[in-house]
């Protein structure tokens, strides 16, 4: 276990390379030495690995990720396959865009290790659209694993053959809902599926499928070459292993620090340098908009995926928004509904006609029109979404609206007593100081 | 216009998959990349290669942001005005674009050259405000950043991204969208600077994960 008298603060294993020389490259990043290892193992023995390691899902929702492979019916005779995840779209959430520009093979090692033991012989990574350049280093990280053998048929005399399929999406949110995705990935509208079944049973084509995230699908080398004890050797007792922890907004050095999970917002803003000078924290997500939204008073909440949900709120994809006293959080909340109304694929009601209901409502409020009740009707329309819609982004809509009247009720009543709202934009832009000169 | 060589291209993307509507998202971007937008045209070549219905086609073509039913400018700007960028700047920064080209929300100037939209959370919140030109990443921008920029555009400079190659139109992208490589994946850096802090940091006071089997 990690009891080192220097115990580190991060522990940096999918960034390790980042700052390397063309580190997107096959000769830089090295010769898939922990495929080849999985190879010489048995695919059940390389799920059971993962499952002791307590890797768990790093697109939010932290299932656990050699449970989930264990669900496919390996009797099942369809085609299995694995679909990675890679339509980061949460909002604050920047972690995978980069790991896939700057460690592209990570992710098309951890591909191969993780088709390999699911026994699927077919892969595709389902990349947004509106990120060009890493699109570019995706297609060229595989182009280059199959030129040099590390794809294709008989892989390395292994006897295993795997292909696979860069998707470029073409701009749609609800694509990171995984059966909605599938059904971008099947040529269709991205609406989600019903569930059962799940994609385990019944996923791409109607055959058993593994849908995993980018950063799940990248630990899973270093499992494989270093075991499942050194994985779990970090982070706490539920939530194993390390994470990319994203740090967004009002702080002095914003960007990715990976660290075991547990570790503590205070702690991170610490290494980013404090608050932009002169400025507090107000109030933050732990894991993008649809997580709900916490304040200064949470500082110390462990960021694991019980930690923070005991706060009242979700770890989700540890994209850490930080938003000082100088920023409206109706403002703030109000764009962020806008957003769930155009993201909303219009096929359950609550989602397609309740997210038109909250901007309204929150618009009239924002602009200081309306009245107290408006709070209590606002409040009212999120219980008629929370749990009602198809799938989780009618519920992301209400995360923000119900913390943030929880936290700052007469934030919004400022806005009422004020007739309009009492901050001034241009204060919480990184260019303030700048004024008109910017 | 679809000629054969589009014709056996956009065939070559439905074959890359198990079954062949798979390729409709890819297509699309193609059909993007040789009309300018998505036509009728554009439409009924995927259906008739995909054996699907023109309908079925366009169904697919309205619900997806990127997909265009008019044309573009050979710059297709996109300013994110999500929560946190807007916060940090991106509300003035759209403002101030809207303003100094005349144009509205997914509008094109009279020259054909820039196109403006207003986008959501493009995964760089660590560089905010941040702006897009054909999907390459402008980061830490601010309006007069931005407004040099569109000039830079329209006036045919040479424009790099922040972390990525030299800016191509937006016909071009497209072409990549839809899977063939245009020789430009070695040009950029690895991260930009916001993307190393935390390595940078591990590295200043020697933090690493635990040594494992491999080292």
């Amino acid at each position: 276990m990690t009891t080192a008298p220097n115990q580190s603060v991060l522990t940096p294993v999918l960034t390790k390379n980042w700052g390397d020389e063309q580190s997107w490259k096959l000769s830089a990043y090295g010769d898939y030495a922990a495929a080849k290892k999985a190879f010489g193992m048995q695919p059940d023995d390389v799920i059971t690995a993962v499952k002791d390691s307590g890797l768990r899902g790093r697109g939010g929702a932290g299932f656990p990720t050699g449970m989930k492979w264990s669900f496919i019916p390996q009797d099942n005779p369809k085609p299995k396959y694995l679909v990675v995840n890679a339509d980061e779209s949460e909002p604050g959430t920047c972690k995978d865009i980069p790991l896939m520009m700057a460690n592209p093979h990570v992710l098309v090692e951890g591909v191969i290790i993780s088709s390999y033991a699911i026994r699927a012989n077919k892969a595709f990574i389902y990349i947004r659209g509106e990120v060009l350049h890493v699109i570019r280093r995706v297609q060229a990280a595989v182009a280059e694993a199959h030129a040099a053998g590390h794809l294709g048929k008989d892989i390395h005399g292994s006897g295993y053959d795997l292909d696979i399929v860069v998707h470029a999406g073409a701009g749609a949110y609800i694509c990171g809902e995984e059966t909605a995705l599938l059904e971008g990935l099947e040529g269709r509208r991205g609406q989600p599926r019903l569930r059962p079944p799940f994609p385990a049973v019944a996923g791409l084509y109607a055959s058993p499928t593994v849908i995993n995230n980018v950063e799940s699908i990248a630990s899973v080398p270093s499992i494989i070459a270093n075991g499942a004890d050194w994985f779990s050797s970090m982070g706490t007792e539920k939530s194993k292993g390390f994470g990319i922890f994203s740090l967004s907004g009002h702080v002095a050095k914003p960007g990715q620090y990976e660290a075991p999970l547990g570790i503590t917002l205070r702690k991170l803003i610490e290494l980013a340098g404090g608050m932009r000078a002169g400025h507090e924290l107000k109030f933050w997500t732990p894991g993008g908009s649809s997580t709900p939204l916490l304040t200064a008073e949470h500082l110390d909440v462990p960021l694991d995926f019980e930690g923070v949900g005991e706060a009242g709120s979700m770890l989700g994809t540890r994209a850490l928004q930080l938003f000082d006293e100088t920023t409206c959080v109706v403002r703030a909340v109000l764009r962020w509904t806008e957003f769930y109304k155009h993201e909303s694929c219009g096929k359950c009601t609550p989602c397609r006609e309740g997210t038109w209901w909250l901007t309204q409502t929150l618009s009239r409020l924002e602009q200081g029109q309306g009245s107290a009740e408006d709070l209590d009707l606002l409040v009212d329309q999120c219980d008629n979404i929370l749990g009602r819609s198809f799938c989780a982004l009618g519920d992301g809509a209400t995360s923000p609206i119900t913390s943030s009247i929880q936290y700052f009720r007469e934030e919004y009543l400022a806005h009422l007593e004020q007739g309009g709202c009492p901050f001034d934009p241009e204060a919480s832009t990184v260019f303030a100081t700048a004024g008109a000169k910017a | 216009m679809i000629d054969q060589k589009t014709r056996d291209e956009l065939a070559e993307i439905a074959a890359r998959y198990p079954e062949k509507r798979s390729g409709l998202l890819p297509m699309l971007h193609l059909v993007q990349s040789v009309l300018g937008q998505v036509t009728p045209e554009g439409i009924e070549a995927c259906a008739e290669i995909l054996e699907i219905t023109p309908a079925e086609v366009s169904g697919v073509a309205t619900f997806y942001t990127m997909y265009k039913r008019r044309p573009v400018g050979d710059y297709h700007v996109g300013v994110c005005t999500n929560t946190l960028c807007a916060v940090m700047g991106g509300d003035a920064i759209f403002a101030r674009l809207k303003d100094h080209l005349d144009v509205g929300n997914d509008e094109t100037t009279e020259d054909g050259k820039v196109s403006l939209e207003h986008i959501e959370c493009n995964a760089a919140c660590d560089y905010a405000p941040v702006m897009m030109v054909n999907w390459e990443f402008m980061d830490n921008q601010t309006p007069s950043s931005a407004v040099q920029l569109v000039d830079d555009l329209r006036a045919g400079k040479e424009v790099r991204s922040t972390r990525g190659p030299k800016i191509c139109t937006w016909r071009e992208a497209e072409r990549v969208l839809a899977g063939f490589s245009d020789g430009l994946v070695d040009e950029g850096p690895a991260a930009g600077e916001a993307s190393l802090v935390g390595l940078k940091l591990a590295a200043d006071k020697g933090w690493t994960a635990p040594k494992g089997a491999d080292q």
